[in-house]
């Protein structure tokens, strides 16, 4: 194992008992398909998806149904042709067991494909944006865990070194490892692919000492490669070695500034089952519909590694994994350290799912009431962002919103190396979870409090604008009423004076006829 | 003993001129702690308080005529934000004002009993319902704060009560039990 | 089906607090045995009065609080806290100094304070801080060590004394105790007489040439030993006694140099009295003392800053208790002041 360069440490970090080779014991295996698949409209980090298909449409193998929410989403496929029997909410694999929007399909088994148009070799000669349109109409997103749709952190600025997140640091967890063991070079063109995009000028594929076989099959598929392009750099095997914050520091030396993104040192990280998946997507033309996900842990009868379709419900994964054990505990999606635990199997696999980890009832069961923080500092030593988890923990449970901002609470990965060594066994990382979810919701209801405010203030003005409006009209009603009615008796008086007139000149002019008519009597006398 | 007092009464009137200029200088002008604890409360508009609004609440906590713990949609976290504010003790909320929701509600309307009487949308103090005189009224419930001041007008009783259940995308974590060491059974 | 859920992670290393409090009494035992041998029985009806009025209030009090009194126990502090009590006070104190001590440790230094883990100052100290102030005469009462003049008492003497405060006909107090080196030093000092005359009137043990005193050197050196490791086994923090030791040190060696015939060499302080109690066992209670790295620095340089300055110009024989009470009040701005700069924070 060549350790090529020289390469940093990160503060904290732990030793763990890796049992990484329960499931390394085999090749990878292909789960066969089920009967009806369940496909959670988000499986991604950012906005929902939406959906392009209802139910009674037929679906063809690999066709979209849903498109991404926004900029910050991803677009979702069906991995079996059929027909969509309904979209509605099931239960989903996320730490609040809340369910979520599904699109369930019933498989029709025919595997049929929508019409796919490969680019294959060719895409050397295409531009890094409609690279990126193929990436983000196939859905890709970081199979990692973190599923961040790849595409948006694939800038052309700036940056020099492609850093291919093979390291895999949590325990029971060999998805990645197996991959680069069987698919090297596909990992290598996909890292290509992505070299090309953002122009990178060296990809260095970071892997822990404890995976000699993936080390030697991705020198082997280096060797063939003749552009100088890729080199393996061997980290020693520390959790959380594969935090890509952590990574970054140990290849680079640099450690990403507060707040920024890691493109602004020149680095982009990518895991190698992403670079796979890119591959898949731009020499054929396929979307994101299937991974790697190991099914691993002592309550499992036959641990292993499955390609499996995303949308697989998890009952059938362990089923052909040979079932739970008589002593089987816990239904873990991740790794022991950051997974969650699932309180039922009839939950589909994401596109975040990279482990299923069953593990066995232990000799000393946790506790379940912790005993008071003695204040030890042991995990301010493990802490890998040098944060005081301690005065983390005291805020939490006070819930002293001001100074866990101070201590920089968010900044916690949440990697879970506090908890580990905490020897009061108190559960830090869910002070951490309460906290930061508390937080963020007193932000929502403040700013629909600022929203409901602005709109009282409104509907007080407009309740005082109709009044002012009608006592305006009411006034000038009353003035114009009052007008009219002055308008009438000056016409009057005048009326009145003209009929006098007229009746004193009716008057007259009766008299004067009545005299002119005497004096002509007068003269025929 | 003479000077003293003359020395005395120079310097209670130099300070005196200085108080009196100051309070000129940088008079503050409105009262701005009413704004700072609108700013707390929630906006229900819903009256539980006693008062008729959010703004009328906060005046008269400004001039000590109220409580800081009369506002069951604030919960807990507005009456701890208010004694911080105000640097007064934390009490819990007093029961005479109601109670604290565990789930946010709307309020939705039952299309088939609606008789377009308007009398609900001139309820809403956030203009939140949709409708006109023998139009068909909505709520519109991204709006809806959850006052519930509609519903006593409603002559035919159609507007009810929903709870805003969480989703993945806004559900807050549990605190984790804190209760050190078992006590012991009663 | 419901499978069961627990919160994240769901692997944990197995080292509890009634671990690291078991370990912490194991690595008291060497010192503790030679402080026996020294000093005779009286350290040992110490630790036994210890004990047991610390566990019966620890006890007494949970009850009244309405919490698990049993459980709480097992964790090991009331234990530890009795026996730092009991090394710490004189072999010849009477039982009720004992017993005061204890009380006023666990009750109130300790529970008002609300628990475990909630007290800011090391209830060992304080409860050694009140005797001290309350009863000064009784807390000189050191018996010859072993190896001087006629040593410690034998069994009936000092159980008379220690628990009926009787003693033998024609004896007095003074008779049977006798002052340590470093209260001899400051009373000696105080008469002008300057050092070197007063330590040769200090025996020696012909096991070892001593430079701090018969007895109290084997028994910091031991200290020192069980200290280490605690610290290797990860229990305490290496950063407190380090800098604790290398401040006594630079401190006691500038001010000897400068003026010999006053001021005690660095290896006089280093190793005599409670210096390497205090250094691994009572300035490492993690509970009151800092918990930033940098601050835990700065915490146990300023205890030693603090012993050296009450030594030598302060009003007691020995002041590791009320340095480490006093630093223990400033361990909230120490920590408000030296929290690590967070990854990726620029101004570091």
């Amino acid at each position: 194992m060549k350790q090529t360069e020289e390469i940093s440490k990160f503060d904290g970090g732990l030793t763990l008992v890796a049992y990484k080779h329960l499931s390394t014991g085999s090749t990878i295996s292909t789960m066969e398909q089920s009967k009806t698949y369940i496909i959670p409209l988000q499986q991604h980090i950012g906005v929902i998806s939406q959906p392009l298909v209802k139910p009674g449409d037929r679906v063809l193998k690999g066709q979209m149904l849903a498109k991404p929410g926004n900029m910050i989403s991803a677009a979702i496929h069906s991995p079996i042709s059929g027909v969509v029997t309904d979209i509605k909410e099931h239960d989903v694999p996320h730490i609040s067991g809340l369910p979520d929007q599904c699109i369930f399909i019933d498989n029709d088994f025919k595997d049929e494909w929508i019409e796919r148009k490969p680019l294959a070799d060719n895409y050397n000669q295409s531009t890094s944006s409609s690279l990126r349109k193929i990436i983000r109409d196939a859905g890709i997103v970081g199979l990692g865990g973190a599923a961040f749709p790849s595409s948006v952190k694939q800038t052309e600025m700036n940056i020099k070194t492609l850093i291919l997140n093979g390291v895999e640091c949590e325990p029971y967890i060999t998805c990645d490892d197996v991959l680069m063991r069987e698919r090297a070079e596909e990992i290598l063109s996909g890292a290509d692919i992505i070299g090309h995009i953002i122009k990178a000028r060296q990809c260095i594929i970071a892997i822990e000492d404890n995976k000699p076989e993936a080390i030697k099959a991705i020198q082997t598929a280096i060797e063939k490669d003749s552009t100088g392009f890729f080199k393996v750099q061997v980290i020693p095997t520390i959790y959380p070695s594969g935090g890509e914050k952590q990574l970054i520091k140990i290849i680079t030396g640099k450690e990403v500034p507060k707040s920024r993104y890691p493109a602004e040192l020149g680095v982009l990280c990518h895991n190698v089952a992403t670079a796979y998946a890119i591959y898949r997507a731009i020499y054929f033309a396929e979307p994101l519909i299937s991974r790697i996900t190991t099914v691993t842990g002592h309550g499992v009868a036959q641990p292993q590694n499955i390609e499996v379709l995303i949308g697989t419900p998890m009952s059938s994964c362990i089923k052909h994994c040979g079932g739970y054990t008589d002593d089987s505990d816990e239904l873990i999606m991740g790794g022991p350290m950051m997974g969650f635990s699932l309180n039922s199997d009839n939950i589909p696999i994401i596109k975040a799912t990279n482990c299923l980890l069953v593990t066995a009832k232990a000799k000393n069961t946790q506790k379940q009431k912790h005993l008071p923080c003695i204040r030890c500092g042991k995990c301010v030593e493990v802490c890998p962002v040098r944060l005081l988890p301690q005065q983390l923990y005291w805020y939490a449970s006070s819930k002293n919103i001001e100074r866990l901002i101070e201590h920089h609470l968010f900044d916690c990965i949440e990697c879970g190396c506090c908890a580990y060594v905490c020897p009061s066994d108190i559960p830090l990382v869910q002070y951490y979870r309460f906290a930061k979810t508390t937080i963020w919701q007193q932000e929502r209801e403040r700013k629909a409090s600022d929203i409901a405010r602005q709109r009282h203030e409104f509907h007080q003005h407009r309740l005082e604008e109709q009044k002012r409006e009608r006592e305006e009209r009411l006034r000038k009603k009353r003035e114009m009423l009052k007008n009219k009615s002055n308008e009438k008796t000056s016409d009057d008086k005048t009326s009145k004076q003209a009929a006098i007139a007229e009746a004193v000149a009716r008057a007259q002019a009766k008299k004067a006829e009545h005299n002119k008519k005497k004096e002509t009597e007068n003269k025929t006398d | 003993m003479f000077t003293v007092i003359i020395t005395l009464a120079i310097i209670a009137s130099v300070f005196g001129l200085v108080l009196a200029y100051s309070a000129i200088r940088f008079k503050v002008e409105g009262d701005p702690v009413v704004d700072k604890i609108d700013a707390l409360l929630p906006q229900t508009q819903c009256g539980q308080c006693t008062y008729a609004g959010c703004r009328p609440y906060a005046e008269a906590i400004a001039k000590g005529e109220a409580d800081i713990n009369q506002c069951p949609p604030g919960g807990e976290a507005t009456i701890i934000a208010l004694a911080d504010l105000l640097d007064v003790e934390v009490k819990p909320l007093n029961a005479e004002h109601g109670e604290v929701k565990t789930l946010p509600t709307v309020v939705r309307i039952d299309e088939q009993t609606c008789i377009g009487c308007t009398l609900c949308i001139q309820a809403c103090p956030v203009d939140a319902i949709l409708g006109a005189a023998k139009q068909m009224h909505t709520v519109i419930e991204a709006e809806c704060t959850g006052c519930n001041l509609c519903i006593p007008p409603c002559p035919v009783d159609c507007i009810h009560i929903v709870e805003v259940k969480p989703t993945v995308r806004n559900w807050t974590a549990e605190l984790p039990d804190v209760e050190f060491v078992a006590p012991v059974a009663s | 089906m419901l499978f069961k859920r627990t919160p994240s992670p769901h692997i944990k290393q197995y080292i509890t607090v009634q671990d690291m409090m078991f370990k912490v009494l194991y690595a008291l035992i060497p010192g503790a045995l030679a402080s026996i041998y020294f000093f005779g029985w009286g350290v040992l009806f110490n630790l036994c009065i210890a004990i047991s009025v610390c566990l019966l209030t620890e006890v007494s009090i949970l009850k009244i609080r309405q919490r698990d009194a049993i459980s709480a126990i097992q964790d090991g502090s009331a234990l530890i806290t009795a026996c730092l009590l009991a090394l710490a006070l004189p072999s010849l104190a009477p039982w009720w100094i004992t017993t005061i001590a204890s009380i006023f440790a666990i009750a109130v230094a300790k529970h008002l304070y609300g628990g475990l883990g909630f007290n800011p100052f090391n209830p060992a100290m304080v409860g050694y801080i009140v005797v001290m102030i309350s009863f000064p005469l009784e807390m000189t009462l050191w018996t010859a060590p072993m190896g001087v003049n006629d040593g410690w008492p034998d069994f009936s003497t000092t159980f008379n004394w220690v628990f009926l405060g009787l003693l033998p006909y024609g004896e007095s107090i003074d008779s049977i105790s006798m002052a340590t080196p470093i209260d001899l030093i400051k009373t000696q000092l105080n008469q002008l007489h300057d050092i070197t005359e007063t330590r040769n009137n200090i025996k020696y043990s012909a096991l070892f040439s001593t430079i701090s005193g018969t007895g109290w050197q084997w028994i910091n050196i031991l200290y020192l030993a069980g200290g280490i490791w605690l610290v290797k086994k990860g229990v305490a923090d290496w950063r407190i006694p380090t800098a604790f030791l290398i401040t006594l040190v630079l401190i006691s060696n500038l001010f000897s140099v400068i003026d010999y015939s006053n001021n005690s060499s660095a290896l006089f302080h280093t190793f005599s009295g409670g210096t390497m109690l205090c250094a691994f066992f009572i300035a490492t209670d993690p509970v009151s003392a800092s918990t930033t790295p940098r601050g835990r620095w700065i915490y146990g340089a300023c205890i030693g800053a603090l012993v050296y300055i009450i030594r030598n110009w302060g009003g007691y024989p020995d002041g590791i208790a009320f340095a480490v009470v006093l630093m223990n009040i400033a361990v909230p701005l120490i920590d408000y002041y030296t929290q690590p700069k967070v990854y990726g924070d620029l101004d570091r």
